[in-house]
């Protein structure tokens, strides 16, 4: 057997843990790859261009929305956002981002996978409710910490999808998990291993919902700490 | 019938649009490079499947040269005075939220309505839900225009200030599904397989457990993605070790281990419309925020993982 198309894994690996641009890391990775199968340039390429049409859906989602979302943002749609949210009574970031996930997880699991997603709705919602909630609870912030809280929106959506897509019946997953043991000479009923993944999708929103309530306390705790850096040197001990 | 084929005309259009108002405009700090990739990247969506395919790889190659050696930058651009900004957002107020929500509400509209009534042969079904979303992503459009009181051209400017401040992230999903397609003709995934069935020799019903689920993991962290890991970690290990051997459920078995690879797919940057272009849109600093936001739920998921596929595989 031809051990060295492995070698692409290592670029990627190599690429990625030296932090090179990663599409200049991609791109190398499938060209070494592909020489290590023995493949002709020209006949690379081809396999190349093929695969890249093949995957065109991808760039779809992401690039349709952008046009609305950027008009709305030039009109003040991030301040809305966060308008809205600072008139809603004891909520958190903790709060609002457990209230996501839920809304994210079930309706990834009737199927509805379109509902959220990055650039339709973390960007121009979530994540600036998110911040404005920091901001709300605990003035004067660091940038670094903003960023905390934006990332862990970003997060949030990912883990209510992945988490909540797979224990839908129809979900595209489910369908490749069930062909694959077919083909591989065993039965099993699709509804049985939607079913079953139902425990780690309970797991999954309960260790979140902790880590989102720790936040808030995370959230406090670095305010305190800035809080006390602030005071002048003689008041402390 | 609406198939796949318009919704790439499309964003063809709106990718050679984009193209056009960077190369108009003298001001940009990498006119030429910009507009050739986005022109390129339109072309391949327009006319790709008329091109040879070698032609179309080796375009790709090229965009992927532009935009990771740098030639992808942010044009200047006009915003609304914070006057203007001001007076549209009291006079719009929430109404600015009915375009956003316009997105999922007409997609699920459409997925519901054309699924009632497939004879109507409006919609290609197998794409039902990619092709919705692009006729509610026109819709929406359209709302918003007319709130907001724009032109269209305003709107393309807009899609272009988002992909210049995605940079080059936007290539990198698309093009590391292509390096997954590239890996399996090349065997990789055969590769893994009989290396890990020749090496691994696990007696033990919970060491087998736990291989085969930081087996997907692992592997999905490497490909970016739990399907490529699913077919080649259940036949390298799954099947062998813990259906026959240890007479595992396999409905238990794949449902589990397909999120014990879902774990994997929080920890990578190979997972990149997951995990690098949200940080390309938040304007985060660092590369791996979202991951380092993830890699608690992962780590902590993929113990429970573990331990629900010990107790219930077995029953």
């Amino acid at each position: 057997m031809n051990y060295w198309p492995l070698l692409g894994i290592a670029v990627v690996m190599i690429g990625f843990v030296l932090r090179f641009n990663a599409v200049l890391v991609v791109i190398s990775a499938g060209i070494v790859t592909g020489l290590c199968a023995w493949m002709p340039p020209l006949q690379l390429l081809s396999a190349i261009g093929e695969s890249f049409l093949k995957t065109r859906s991808l760039p779809v989602i992401l690039l349709l929305p952008l046009a609305i979302i950027g008009l709305l943002e030039r009109h003040g749609l991030k301040q809305q956002a966060q308008r809205f949210i600072a008139n809603v009574k004891g909520a958190t970031v903790g709060r609002l981002l457990s209230i996501y996930l839920l809304a994210r997880e079930g309706s990834a699991a009737l199927g509805l996978t379109s509902l959220g997603g990055h650039p339709q709705m973390v960007r121009p919602l979530v994540a600036p409710m998110a911040e404005a909630l920091a901001e709300r609870q605990h003035p004067g912030l660091t940038q670094q910490v903003r960023d905390k809280v934006k990332a862990m929106a970003a997060a949030t959506d990912n883990i209510g999808l992945f988490f909540g897509e797979d224990i839908f019946v129809a979900f595209g997953a489910i369908v490749l998990m069930h062909t694959f043991l077919r083909e591989s000479g065993i039965e099993t009923d699709p509804m049985h291993i939607a079913l079953w993944g139902i425990p780690t999708a309970i797991a999954a929103f309960l260790i979140h919902t902790i880590r989102l309530r720790r936040l808030d306390h995370y959230l406090a705790t670095e305010q305190a700490r800035l809080a006390k850096a602030a005071q002048p040197q003689t008041e402390r001990n | 019938m609406l198939t796949l084929t318009h919704l790439y005309w499309l964003v063809g259009a709106i990718m050679t649009l984009v193209a056009v108002l960077t190369l108009l405009d003298p001001q940009h700090p990498r006119r030429f490079r910009s507009g050739l990739f986005w022109l390129s990247y339109g072309a391949i969506f327009v006319v790709g499947d008329y091109l040879p395919t070698a032609v179309v790889g080796a375009m790709v190659l090229g965009m992927a040269l532009l935009a990771g050696l740098g030639g992808l930058a942010a044009g200047p651009y006009q915003a609304l005075p914070d006057k203007l900004q001001l007076a549209s957002l009291e006079r719009l107020g929430k109404k600015l939220f009915i375009p956003a929500l316009a997105i999922p509400g007409f997609t699920l509209l459409l997925v519901l309505v054309m699924g009632q009534f497939p004879t109507l042969h409006w919609f290609d079904p197998k794409n039902l839900t990619l092709l919705s979303l692009g006729v509610a992503c026109v819709l929406a459009f359209a709302i918003a225009c007319y709130l907001t009181r724009e032109s269209p051209r305003q709107g393309g400017l807009e899609a272009k200030r988002l992909l210049e401040a995605i940079g080059w992230a936007f290539l990198l999903p698309h093009l590391l599904a292509t390096l997954g397609l590239l890996f399996n003709q090349a065997g990789v995934g055969q590769i893994i397989a009989a290396l890990s069935h020749e090496y691994l020799q696990l007696d033990s019903r919970l060491a087998a457990v736990a291989a085969y689920a930081l087996a997907m993991a692992g592997f999905t962290v490497i490909m970016g993605n739990a399907f490529a890991a699913f077919p080649v970690i259940t036949a390298g290990l799954g099947i062998p070790l813990l259906i026959q051997q240890h007479d595992a459920n396999p409905a238990v078995m794949a449902a589990i281990g397909m999120f014990c690879g879902y774990c994997g797919t929080l920890l990578t940057p190979m997972a990149a419309n997951f995990n690098i272009v949200p940080v390309a849109l938040l304007g985060l600093k660092d590369q791996h925020a979202v991951i380092k936001a993830q890699a608690p739920t992962a780590l902590l998921l993929l113990a429970v993982n573990i331990i629900l596929l010990d107790q219930l595989a077995f029953l």
